[in-house]
Protein backbone atom coordinates (compact mmCIF):
# COMPACT_ATOMS: atom_id res chain seq x y z
CA UNK A 1 0.00 0.00 0.00
CA UNK A 2 1.36 3.69 -1.06
CA UNK A 3 1.99 5.85 1.92
CA UNK A 4 -0.69 8.08 1.50
CA UNK A 5 -3.14 5.79 1.63
CA UNK A 6 -1.57 4.09 4.95
CA UNK A 7 -2.69 7.15 7.17
CA UNK A 8 -6.52 7.45 5.94
CA UNK A 9 -9.37 5.56 7.49
CA UNK A 10 -11.37 3.80 4.81
CA UNK A 11 -14.02 0.66 5.61
CA UNK A 12 -13.80 -2.66 4.42
CA UNK A 13 -14.44 -1.86 0.75
CA UNK A 14 -11.91 0.63 0.68
CA UNK A 15 -13.84 3.84 0.87
CA UNK A 16 -12.99 6.74 3.14
CA UNK A 17 -14.66 7.09 6.08
CA UNK A 18 -14.60 10.58 6.18
CA UNK A 19 -15.00 12.95 2.66
CA UNK A 20 -13.35 15.34 4.27
CA UNK A 21 -9.87 13.47 4.92
CA UNK A 22 -9.77 13.52 0.86
CA UNK A 23 -6.63 15.18 -0.92
CA UNK A 24 -5.79 14.60 -4.63
CA UNK A 25 -3.07 12.50 -3.56
CA UNK A 26 -5.53 10.05 -2.27
CA UNK A 27 -7.47 10.03 -5.40
CA UNK A 28 -4.30 9.09 -7.47
CA UNK A 29 -3.19 6.35 -4.74
CA UNK A 30 -6.66 4.70 -5.03
CA UNK A 31 -6.65 5.13 -9.03
CA UNK A 32 -2.97 3.35 -9.12
CA UNK A 33 -4.43 0.53 -6.96
CA UNK A 34 -7.25 0.24 -9.88
CA UNK A 35 -4.59 0.42 -12.60
CA UNK A 36 -6.28 3.64 -13.70
CA UNK A 37 -3.83 7.21 -14.91
CA UNK A 38 -5.95 9.78 -14.29
CA UNK A 39 -6.10 12.29 -16.87
CA UNK A 40 -7.88 16.11 -16.90
CA UNK A 41 -11.32 14.14 -18.37
CA UNK A 42 -11.08 11.36 -15.43
CA UNK A 43 -10.61 14.89 -12.95
CA UNK A 44 -13.71 16.41 -14.75
CA UNK A 45 -15.71 13.88 -13.34
CA UNK A 46 -14.04 13.03 -9.97
CA UNK A 47 -14.36 16.91 -8.98
CA UNK A 48 -18.05 16.48 -10.48
CA UNK A 49 -18.71 13.78 -8.15
CA UNK A 50 -17.23 15.55 -5.16
CA UNK A 51 -19.38 18.84 -5.95
CA UNK A 52 -22.28 16.64 -6.10
CA UNK A 53 -21.92 14.94 -3.42
CA UNK A 54 -21.45 17.67 -1.08
CA UNK A 55 -24.54 19.58 -2.42
CA UNK A 56 -26.74 16.37 -2.24
CA UNK A 57 -25.06 14.39 0.84
CA UNK A 58 -25.03 11.31 -1.66
CA UNK A 59 -22.88 9.81 -4.21
CA UNK A 60 -24.17 10.05 -7.46
CA UNK A 61 -25.58 6.93 -9.76
CA UNK A 62 -24.33 6.15 -12.87
CA UNK A 63 -27.15 7.63 -14.73
CA UNK A 64 -26.78 10.82 -12.23
CA UNK A 65 -23.34 10.94 -13.08
CA UNK A 66 -23.74 10.83 -16.96
CA UNK A 67 -26.55 13.28 -17.02
CA UNK A 68 -25.33 15.56 -14.91
CA UNK A 69 -21.55 15.83 -16.34
CA UNK A 70 -22.25 15.13 -19.77
CA UNK A 71 -20.02 12.69 -20.22
CA UNK A 72 -21.76 9.40 -21.96
CA UNK A 73 -21.83 6.17 -20.11
CA UNK A 74 -19.65 4.29 -22.86
CA UNK A 75 -17.02 6.62 -22.17
CA UNK A 76 -17.46 6.52 -18.29
CA UNK A 77 -16.98 2.66 -18.72
CA UNK A 78 -13.92 3.43 -20.96
CA UNK A 79 -12.46 5.73 -17.90
CA UNK A 80 -13.53 3.74 -14.74
CA UNK A 81 -14.02 -0.01 -16.28
CA UNK A 82 -16.22 -2.31 -14.49
CA UNK A 83 -18.31 -0.44 -12.51
CA UNK A 84 -17.77 3.36 -13.10
CA UNK A 85 -19.89 4.85 -10.45
CA UNK A 86 -18.49 2.68 -7.85
CA UNK A 87 -15.11 3.16 -8.78
CA UNK A 88 -15.05 6.71 -9.42
CA UNK A 89 -17.04 7.42 -5.84
CA UNK A 90 -13.84 5.50 -4.20
CA UNK A 91 -11.12 7.74 -5.92
CA UNK A 92 -13.07 10.91 -4.94
CA UNK A 93 -13.28 10.07 -1.50
CA UNK A 94 -16.74 9.83 -1.30
CA UNK A 95 -19.18 6.98 0.10
CA UNK A 96 -20.56 3.72 -2.14
CA UNK A 97 -22.98 4.98 -4.28
CA UNK A 98 -26.49 3.13 -2.73
CA UNK A 99 -28.13 0.22 -4.33
CA UNK A 100 -31.18 2.13 -3.93
CA UNK A 101 -33.22 -1.08 -3.17
CA UNK B 1 -63.67 24.05 2.34
CA UNK B 2 -60.69 22.28 2.30
CA UNK B 3 -59.10 20.30 -0.51
CA UNK B 4 -56.76 17.25 -0.73
CA UNK B 5 -55.42 16.26 -4.36
CA UNK B 6 -54.28 12.90 -4.61
CA UNK B 7 -52.62 12.04 -7.78
CA UNK B 8 -52.47 8.42 -8.58
CA UNK B 9 -55.18 5.76 -7.28
CA UNK B 10 -52.69 2.99 -6.46
CA UNK B 11 -51.52 1.94 -3.63
CA UNK B 12 -49.98 4.40 -2.26
CA UNK B 13 -52.97 6.68 -3.05
CA UNK B 14 -55.78 4.09 -2.42
CA UNK B 15 -54.56 3.95 1.26
CA UNK B 16 -54.05 7.39 1.73
CA UNK B 17 -57.44 8.60 0.49
CA UNK B 18 -59.25 5.81 2.62
CA UNK B 19 -57.05 6.26 5.56
CA UNK B 20 -57.66 10.60 5.42
CA UNK B 21 -61.28 10.48 4.91
CA UNK B 22 -61.86 8.40 7.84
CA UNK B 23 -59.62 10.85 10.09
CA UNK B 24 -61.20 14.41 8.22
CA UNK B 25 -64.74 15.81 8.46
CA UNK B 26 -66.46 15.84 5.31
CA UNK B 27 -67.63 18.94 6.20
CA UNK B 28 -64.78 20.79 6.33
CA UNK B 29 -62.47 18.67 3.75
CA UNK B 30 -63.26 17.74 0.20
CA UNK B 31 -60.44 14.54 -1.08
CA UNK B 32 -60.21 14.12 -4.43
CA UNK B 33 -58.07 11.08 -6.47
CA UNK B 34 -57.19 11.27 -10.21
CA UNK B 35 -56.15 8.50 -12.22
CA UNK B 36 -55.96 8.05 -15.77
CA UNK B 37 -57.51 4.43 -15.14
CA UNK B 38 -60.56 2.92 -14.19
CA UNK B 39 -58.82 -0.44 -12.88
CA UNK B 40 -56.99 -1.01 -9.68
CA UNK B 41 -53.96 -3.81 -10.39
CA UNK B 42 -53.10 -5.52 -7.68
CA UNK B 43 -49.66 -5.62 -9.03
CA UNK B 44 -47.85 -7.97 -6.64
CA UNK B 45 -49.93 -10.77 -8.11
CA UNK B 46 -48.62 -9.82 -11.78
CA UNK B 47 -45.74 -12.01 -10.67
CA UNK B 48 -47.86 -15.28 -10.36
CA UNK B 49 -49.38 -14.74 -14.14
CA UNK B 50 -46.74 -15.99 -16.49
CA UNK B 51 -46.33 -19.48 -14.43
CA UNK B 52 -50.22 -19.65 -14.67
CA UNK B 53 -50.65 -19.87 -11.15
CA UNK B 54 -53.07 -16.32 -10.90
CA UNK B 55 -55.29 -15.21 -14.35
CA UNK B 56 -55.29 -11.92 -15.07
CA UNK B 57 -58.71 -11.32 -13.45
CA UNK B 58 -57.30 -12.75 -10.07
CA UNK B 59 -55.22 -9.18 -10.38
CA UNK B 60 -57.92 -6.42 -11.41
CA UNK B 61 -60.68 -4.72 -10.06
CA UNK B 62 -62.62 -1.44 -10.26
CA UNK B 63 -60.78 1.47 -8.93
CA UNK B 64 -63.90 3.30 -7.57
CA UNK B 65 -64.85 0.02 -5.41
CA UNK B 66 -62.09 0.69 -3.46
CA UNK B 67 -62.35 4.38 -2.71
CA UNK B 68 -64.49 5.31 0.46
CA UNK B 69 -67.95 7.20 -0.18
CA UNK B 70 -66.93 10.67 -0.21
CA UNK B 71 -64.13 10.41 -2.05
CA UNK B 72 -64.16 11.95 -5.48
CA UNK B 73 -62.18 9.51 -8.55
CA UNK B 74 -61.18 11.33 -11.56
CA UNK B 75 -60.36 9.07 -14.55
CA UNK B 76 -57.98 11.42 -16.53
CA UNK B 77 -54.40 11.96 -17.31
CA UNK B 78 -53.00 14.58 -15.41
CA UNK B 79 -51.33 17.21 -17.65
CA UNK B 80 -49.20 19.00 -15.36
CA UNK B 81 -48.59 20.03 -11.87
CA UNK B 82 -48.32 23.75 -10.67
CA UNK B 83 -46.98 23.64 -6.82
CA UNK B 84 -46.40 27.72 -6.99
CA UNK B 85 -50.00 28.18 -7.91
CA UNK B 86 -51.79 25.30 -5.95
CA UNK B 87 -53.07 23.56 -8.78
CA UNK B 88 -53.10 20.67 -11.07
CA UNK B 89 -54.34 20.70 -14.75
CA UNK B 90 -55.87 16.99 -16.12
CA UNK B 91 -56.24 16.08 -19.98
CA UNK B 92 -60.12 15.59 -19.55
CA UNK B 93 -61.60 19.00 -20.62
CA UNK B 94 -58.10 20.75 -19.77
CA UNK B 95 -59.88 21.28 -16.05
CA UNK B 96 -57.93 23.39 -13.67
CA UNK B 97 -58.17 21.34 -9.91
CA UNK B 98 -56.87 23.59 -7.06
CA UNK B 99 -55.83 22.12 -3.62
CA UNK B 100 -54.98 23.20 -0.24
CA UNK B 101 -52.85 20.39 0.10
CA UNK B 102 -51.31 18.00 -2.60
CA UNK B 103 -50.37 13.92 -2.37
CA UNK B 104 -48.47 12.68 -5.29
CA UNK B 105 -48.74 8.97 -5.66
CA UNK B 106 -48.57 8.70 -9.56
CA UNK B 107 -45.84 6.02 -9.26
CA UNK B 108 -42.81 4.52 -10.82
CA UNK B 109 -42.83 2.78 -14.63
CA UNK B 110 -41.49 0.11 -17.01
CA UNK B 111 -39.56 2.03 -19.78
CA UNK B 112 -38.11 -1.00 -22.15
CA UNK B 113 -38.30 2.13 -24.72
CA UNK B 114 -35.33 3.45 -22.89
CA UNK B 115 -32.99 0.78 -24.10
CA UNK B 116 -32.38 -0.15 -27.65
CA UNK B 117 -33.32 -3.16 -29.58
CA UNK B 118 -35.71 -4.31 -26.46
CA UNK B 119 -38.87 -2.99 -28.51
CA UNK B 120 -37.56 -3.57 -32.43
CA UNK B 121 -39.43 -6.70 -33.69
CA UNK B 122 -39.49 -9.38 -31.03
CA UNK B 123 -41.44 -7.64 -28.03
CA UNK B 124 -43.83 -10.32 -26.83
CA UNK B 125 -42.19 -12.76 -29.11
CA UNK B 126 -38.45 -13.31 -27.54
CA UNK B 127 -38.38 -10.80 -25.27
CA UNK B 128 -40.75 -9.92 -22.44
CA UNK B 129 -41.67 -8.31 -19.18
CA UNK B 130 -43.88 -9.44 -16.25
CA UNK B 131 -44.12 -5.50 -14.41
CA UNK B 132 -47.23 -4.92 -16.94
CA UNK B 133 -50.23 -6.94 -17.08
CA UNK B 134 -49.79 -7.36 -21.22
CA UNK B 135 -46.20 -8.27 -20.47
CA UNK B 136 -47.27 -10.89 -17.70
CA UNK B 137 -50.10 -12.14 -19.89
CA UNK B 138 -47.91 -12.64 -23.07
CA UNK B 139 -45.07 -13.95 -21.27
CA UNK B 140 -47.42 -16.99 -19.65
CA UNK B 141 -48.71 -17.60 -23.27
CA UNK B 142 -44.87 -18.17 -24.43
CA UNK B 143 -43.93 -20.02 -21.47
CA UNK B 144 -46.95 -22.30 -21.94
CA UNK B 145 -45.39 -23.93 -25.30
CA UNK B 146 -41.51 -23.09 -24.75
CA UNK B 147 -39.53 -26.48 -25.08
CA UNK B 148 -36.49 -25.05 -23.50
CA UNK B 149 -33.63 -22.94 -23.89
CA UNK B 150 -31.97 -20.11 -22.31
CA UNK B 151 -33.58 -17.92 -20.48
CA UNK B 152 -31.69 -14.81 -19.63
CA UNK B 153 -33.56 -12.55 -16.83
CA UNK B 154 -31.67 -9.12 -17.08
CA UNK B 155 -32.36 -6.04 -14.86
CA UNK B 156 -31.32 -2.91 -16.96
CA UNK B 157 -30.93 -0.79 -13.85
CA UNK B 158 -31.77 -0.15 -10.16
CA UNK B 159 -34.04 1.36 -8.71
CA UNK B 160 -36.54 -0.89 -9.92
CA UNK B 161 -40.27 -1.46 -8.31
CA UNK B 162 -40.38 -4.38 -6.05
CA UNK B 163 -36.50 -4.86 -6.40
CA UNK B 164 -37.20 -8.74 -5.06
CA UNK B 165 -39.51 -9.78 -7.73
CA UNK B 166 -36.60 -10.76 -10.69
CA UNK B 167 -34.98 -12.80 -8.17
CA UNK B 168 -38.65 -14.30 -7.49
CA UNK B 169 -39.16 -14.55 -10.80
CA UNK B 170 -36.09 -17.17 -11.66
CA UNK B 171 -37.07 -18.90 -8.58
CA UNK B 172 -40.59 -19.65 -9.65
CA UNK B 173 -39.12 -20.35 -13.39
CA UNK B 174 -37.03 -23.18 -11.51
CA UNK B 175 -39.92 -24.45 -10.00
CA UNK B 176 -41.83 -23.66 -12.93
CA UNK B 177 -39.23 -25.80 -15.44
CA UNK B 178 -39.06 -28.71 -13.05
CA UNK B 179 -43.12 -29.33 -12.99
CA UNK B 180 -42.86 -29.07 -16.67
CA UNK B 181 -40.60 -31.80 -16.92
CA UNK B 182 -38.12 -29.57 -18.72
CA UNK B 183 -35.96 -28.55 -16.37
CA UNK B 184 -33.02 -30.15 -18.22
CA UNK B 185 -33.44 -28.68 -20.95
CA UNK B 186 -33.76 -25.15 -19.46
CA UNK B 187 -30.81 -23.19 -18.69
CA UNK B 188 -31.34 -20.37 -16.10
CA UNK B 189 -29.32 -16.75 -16.35
CA UNK B 190 -29.68 -13.92 -14.08
CA UNK B 191 -27.52 -10.83 -15.22
CA UNK B 192 -28.08 -7.94 -13.21
CA UNK B 193 -26.02 -4.67 -12.73
CA UNK B 194 -25.24 -5.40 -8.98
CA UNK B 195 -22.51 -6.82 -7.56
CA UNK B 196 -24.52 -10.01 -5.86
CA UNK B 197 -27.98 -11.58 -5.92
CA UNK B 198 -28.91 -8.22 -3.71
CA UNK B 199 -27.68 -5.28 -3.21
CA UNK B 200 -27.52 -5.63 0.76
CA UNK B 201 -24.41 -7.98 1.89
CA UNK B 202 -26.33 -10.76 4.15
CA UNK B 203 -29.59 -11.04 2.20
CA UNK B 204 -27.13 -11.00 -1.01
CA UNK B 205 -24.79 -13.83 0.57
CA UNK B 206 -28.03 -16.26 0.94
CA UNK B 207 -30.01 -15.26 -1.91
CA UNK B 208 -26.56 -16.18 -4.04
CA UNK B 209 -26.50 -18.68 -2.48
CA UNK B 210 -30.14 -20.42 -3.73
CA UNK B 211 -29.29 -19.14 -7.02
CA UNK B 212 -26.11 -21.60 -7.28
CA UNK B 213 -28.11 -24.24 -5.26
CA UNK B 214 -31.30 -24.25 -8.22
CA UNK B 215 -28.37 -24.11 -10.59
CA UNK B 216 -29.13 -20.40 -11.83
CA UNK B 217 -26.12 -19.07 -12.95
CA UNK B 218 -25.65 -15.33 -11.89
CA UNK B 219 -23.85 -12.65 -13.83
CA UNK B 220 -23.38 -9.83 -11.38
CA UNK B 221 -22.24 -5.94 -12.83
CA UNK B 222 -23.09 -6.02 -16.04
CA UNK B 223 -24.77 -3.06 -17.71
CA UNK B 224 -27.01 -3.57 -20.31
CA UNK B 225 -26.35 -0.65 -23.77
CA UNK B 226 -28.54 -2.43 -26.10
CA UNK B 227 -29.85 -5.72 -27.42
CA UNK B 228 -29.49 -7.38 -30.93
CA UNK B 229 -32.78 -8.58 -31.31
CA UNK B 230 -32.09 -10.34 -34.37
CA UNK B 231 -29.05 -12.46 -32.90
CA UNK B 232 -30.72 -12.61 -29.64
CA UNK B 233 -27.86 -11.15 -27.50
CA UNK B 234 -27.62 -8.61 -25.22
CA UNK B 235 -25.13 -5.79 -25.35
CA UNK B 236 -22.93 -4.01 -22.27
CA UNK B 237 -21.51 -0.37 -22.26
CA UNK B 238 -17.96 -2.60 -22.15
CA UNK B 239 -19.53 -4.88 -25.40
CA UNK B 240 -19.63 -7.95 -23.50
CA UNK B 241 -22.34 -10.36 -24.98
CA UNK B 242 -24.79 -12.70 -23.18
CA UNK B 243 -26.65 -14.72 -25.83
CA UNK B 244 -30.66 -16.00 -24.64
CA UNK B 245 -33.59 -17.73 -26.22
CA UNK B 246 -36.27 -15.98 -24.36
CA UNK B 247 -35.11 -12.63 -22.45
CA UNK B 248 -37.26 -11.66 -19.28
CA UNK B 249 -36.31 -7.43 -18.98
CA UNK B 250 -36.78 -5.24 -15.94
CA UNK B 251 -36.65 -2.64 -18.11
CA UNK B 252 -35.21 1.15 -16.64
CA UNK B 253 -37.72 2.54 -14.13
CA UNK B 254 -38.95 5.90 -14.47
CA UNK B 255 -42.01 8.15 -12.45
CA UNK B 256 -44.48 9.19 -14.46
CA UNK B 257 -43.72 11.63 -17.42
CA UNK B 258 -45.95 14.34 -15.48
CA UNK B 259 -43.37 14.74 -12.94
CA UNK B 260 -40.76 15.78 -15.89
CA UNK B 261 -43.55 17.68 -17.41
CA UNK B 262 -43.78 20.07 -14.35
CA UNK B 263 -40.39 20.25 -13.91
CA UNK B 264 -40.38 18.84 -10.26
CA UNK B 265 -38.60 16.20 -10.44
CA UNK B 266 -34.48 14.56 -11.14
CA UNK B 267 -33.23 12.42 -14.04
CA UNK B 268 -35.04 9.94 -13.33
CA UNK B 269 -38.30 12.09 -12.71
CA UNK B 270 -38.46 10.88 -8.60
CA UNK B 271 -39.79 13.80 -6.78
CA UNK B 272 -37.24 15.40 -4.30
CA UNK B 273 -38.76 14.20 -0.89
CA UNK B 274 -37.45 14.53 2.67
CA UNK B 275 -36.37 11.25 3.95
CA UNK B 276 -38.23 11.19 7.39
CA UNK B 277 -41.20 13.47 6.96
CA UNK B 278 -42.63 12.48 2.80
CA UNK B 279 -42.62 16.19 2.53
CA UNK B 280 -41.52 17.42 -0.52
CA UNK B 281 -38.58 19.08 -0.27
CA UNK B 282 -39.08 22.48 -2.26
CA UNK B 283 -43.27 22.87 -1.66
CA UNK B 284 -44.67 22.81 2.29
CA UNK B 285 -47.97 21.67 1.13
CA UNK B 286 -46.73 18.44 -1.24
CA UNK B 287 -46.16 15.40 0.39
CA UNK B 288 -44.90 12.44 -1.85
CA UNK B 289 -46.00 8.39 -1.10
CA UNK B 290 -45.32 5.35 -2.43
CA UNK B 291 -42.83 4.94 -5.95
CA UNK B 292 -43.40 8.65 -6.91
CA UNK B 293 -40.21 10.10 -4.54
CA UNK B 294 -36.69 9.64 -4.68
CA UNK B 295 -36.32 8.12 -0.63
CA UNK B 296 -33.47 5.47 -0.92
CA UNK B 297 -35.34 2.51 0.19
CA UNK B 298 -37.23 -0.07 -1.66
CA UNK B 299 -40.03 1.02 -4.10
CA UNK B 300 -42.36 -1.23 -2.87
CA UNK B 301 -46.09 -1.95 -1.80
CA UNK B 302 -44.95 -2.76 1.73
CA UNK B 303 -42.99 0.57 1.81
CA UNK B 304 -46.15 2.88 0.70
CA UNK B 305 -48.12 0.71 3.29
CA UNK B 306 -45.84 1.94 6.28
CA UNK B 307 -45.06 5.45 4.85
CA UNK B 308 -49.47 6.22 4.80
CA UNK B 309 -49.25 4.49 8.63
CA UNK B 310 -46.46 7.12 9.27
CA UNK B 311 -47.68 9.53 7.39
CA UNK B 312 -51.58 10.17 8.12
CA UNK B 313 -51.12 11.43 12.33
CA UNK B 314 -48.01 13.44 10.93
CA UNK B 315 -50.73 15.02 8.38
CA UNK B 316 -53.00 15.39 10.62
CA UNK B 317 -50.59 17.44 12.84
CA UNK B 318 -49.95 19.29 10.22
CA UNK B 319 -52.50 21.11 9.47
CA UNK B 320 -53.41 21.80 13.35
CA UNK B 321 -50.00 24.01 13.01
CA UNK B 322 -47.68 21.41 14.59
CA UNK B 323 -44.67 20.67 12.95
CA UNK B 324 -43.65 17.16 11.23
CA UNK B 325 -42.48 14.21 13.15
CA UNK B 326 -39.46 12.77 11.42
CA UNK B 327 -40.93 9.20 12.16
CA UNK B 328 -40.56 7.55 8.57
CA UNK B 329 -37.66 4.84 8.61
CA UNK B 330 -37.80 3.50 5.57
CA UNK B 331 -39.08 0.33 6.68
CA UNK B 332 -39.75 -2.46 4.17
CA UNK B 333 -41.26 -5.53 4.29
CA UNK B 334 -40.74 -8.34 1.40
CA UNK B 335 -41.77 -11.80 0.59
CA UNK B 336 -39.82 -13.59 -1.72
CA UNK B 337 -41.47 -16.65 -3.21
CA UNK B 338 -38.44 -19.08 -3.64
CA UNK B 339 -40.73 -22.27 -5.17
CA UNK B 340 -41.61 -25.54 -4.48
CA UNK B 341 -44.45 -23.56 -2.60
CA UNK B 342 -41.65 -22.24 0.21
CA UNK B 343 -40.50 -18.25 0.54
CA UNK B 344 -38.25 -16.08 2.94
CA UNK B 345 -39.34 -12.93 4.41
CA UNK B 346 -36.97 -9.84 4.59
CA UNK B 347 -37.55 -7.33 6.84
CA UNK B 348 -35.24 -4.04 6.67
CA UNK B 349 -35.28 -0.10 7.05
CA UNK B 350 -32.72 3.24 5.72
CA UNK B 351 -30.22 2.03 8.39
CA UNK B 352 -30.47 -1.96 9.15
CA UNK B 353 -29.75 -4.73 6.27
CA UNK B 354 -32.12 -7.47 6.50
CA UNK B 355 -31.41 -9.82 9.58
CA UNK B 356 -32.19 -13.37 10.03
CA UNK B 357 -34.83 -13.75 13.24
CA UNK B 358 -38.47 -14.11 13.29
CA UNK B 359 -41.75 -11.95 12.72
CA UNK B 360 -44.11 -10.19 13.41
CA UNK B 361 -43.53 -11.74 17.08
CA UNK B 362 -39.85 -11.57 18.15
CA UNK B 363 -39.03 -14.98 18.92
CA UNK B 364 -42.11 -16.81 17.93
CA UNK B 365 -42.85 -15.40 14.32
CA UNK B 366 -45.10 -17.45 12.72
CA UNK B 367 -42.43 -16.00 9.61
CA UNK B 368 -38.92 -16.81 9.88
CA UNK B 369 -36.80 -13.72 8.34
CA UNK B 370 -34.22 -14.46 5.90
CA UNK B 371 -34.78 -18.37 5.65
CA UNK B 372 -36.45 -20.42 3.57
CA UNK B 373 -40.07 -21.71 5.11
CA UNK B 374 -43.48 -23.28 3.67
CA UNK B 375 -45.03 -20.59 6.23
CA UNK B 376 -43.41 -17.90 4.51
CA UNK B 377 -44.85 -18.72 1.29
CA UNK B 378 -48.70 -18.85 3.10
CA UNK B 379 -47.78 -15.28 4.05
CA UNK B 380 -47.58 -14.01 0.55
CA UNK B 381 -50.47 -15.98 -0.45
CA UNK B 382 -52.95 -14.68 2.00
CA UNK B 383 -51.24 -11.29 1.24
CA UNK B 384 -53.95 -10.93 -2.00
CA UNK B 385 -56.79 -11.08 0.56
CA UNK B 386 -55.27 -8.82 3.05
CA UNK B 387 -54.32 -6.43 -0.01
CA UNK B 388 -58.12 -6.27 -1.39
CA UNK B 389 -59.89 -6.65 2.25
CA UNK B 390 -57.71 -4.74 5.17
CA UNK B 391 -55.00 -2.33 3.02
CA UNK B 392 -56.99 -0.82 0.55
CA UNK B 393 -59.95 -0.13 2.78
CA UNK B 394 -58.20 1.77 4.87
CA UNK B 395 -57.95 -0.79 7.64
CA UNK B 396 -54.84 -1.40 9.90
CA UNK B 397 -52.50 -4.50 9.72
CA UNK B 398 -51.16 -5.51 13.17
CA UNK B 399 -47.69 -4.74 12.64
CA UNK B 400 -45.77 -1.50 13.68
CA UNK B 401 -44.86 0.78 11.15
CA UNK B 402 -41.13 1.39 11.94
CA UNK B 403 -38.99 -1.65 11.78
CA UNK B 404 -38.30 -3.58 14.84
CA UNK B 405 -34.94 -4.86 16.10
CA UNK B 406 -36.33 -7.58 18.88
CA UNK B 407 -36.39 -11.14 17.75
CA UNK B 408 -33.58 -10.64 14.78
CA UNK B 409 -29.87 -11.40 15.17
CA UNK B 410 -27.01 -10.14 13.19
Amino acid sequence: MSAVLEKVAVNDEGYLLNPDDWTPEIAEAFAKEMGIELTDRHWEIINFVRNYYKEKGQSPTLRQISTGAGVPTKELFKLFPKGPAKKVARIAGVPKPEGCI
Amino acid sequence: MKKILILGGGTAGTMAANRLRQELEPEEWEITVVDQSKIHYYQPGFLFIPFGIYKKRDVIKPRRDYLAPGINLIVSEIDVIEPDKNRVRIKEGGRWLPYDFLIIATGTHPRPQETPGLLDGEWYRSIFDFYTIDGAVNLSHRLRTWEGGRLVLNIVDMPIKCPVAPLEFIFLADWFFHKQGIRDKVELVYVTPLPGAFTKPKASKVLGHMLEEKNIHLIPEFYIERVDPERKVIISYEEEEIPYDLLVTIPLNMGSDVIARSGIGDDLNYVPTEKYTLKAKHFDNVFVLGDAGDLPTSKAGSVAHFQVDVFVPNFLRYIDGLDLLPTFDGHANCYIESGFGKGILIDFNYDVEPLPGKFPLPGLGPFSLLQESVINHWGKMIFRWMYWHILMKGRELPIPAQMMMAGKWS
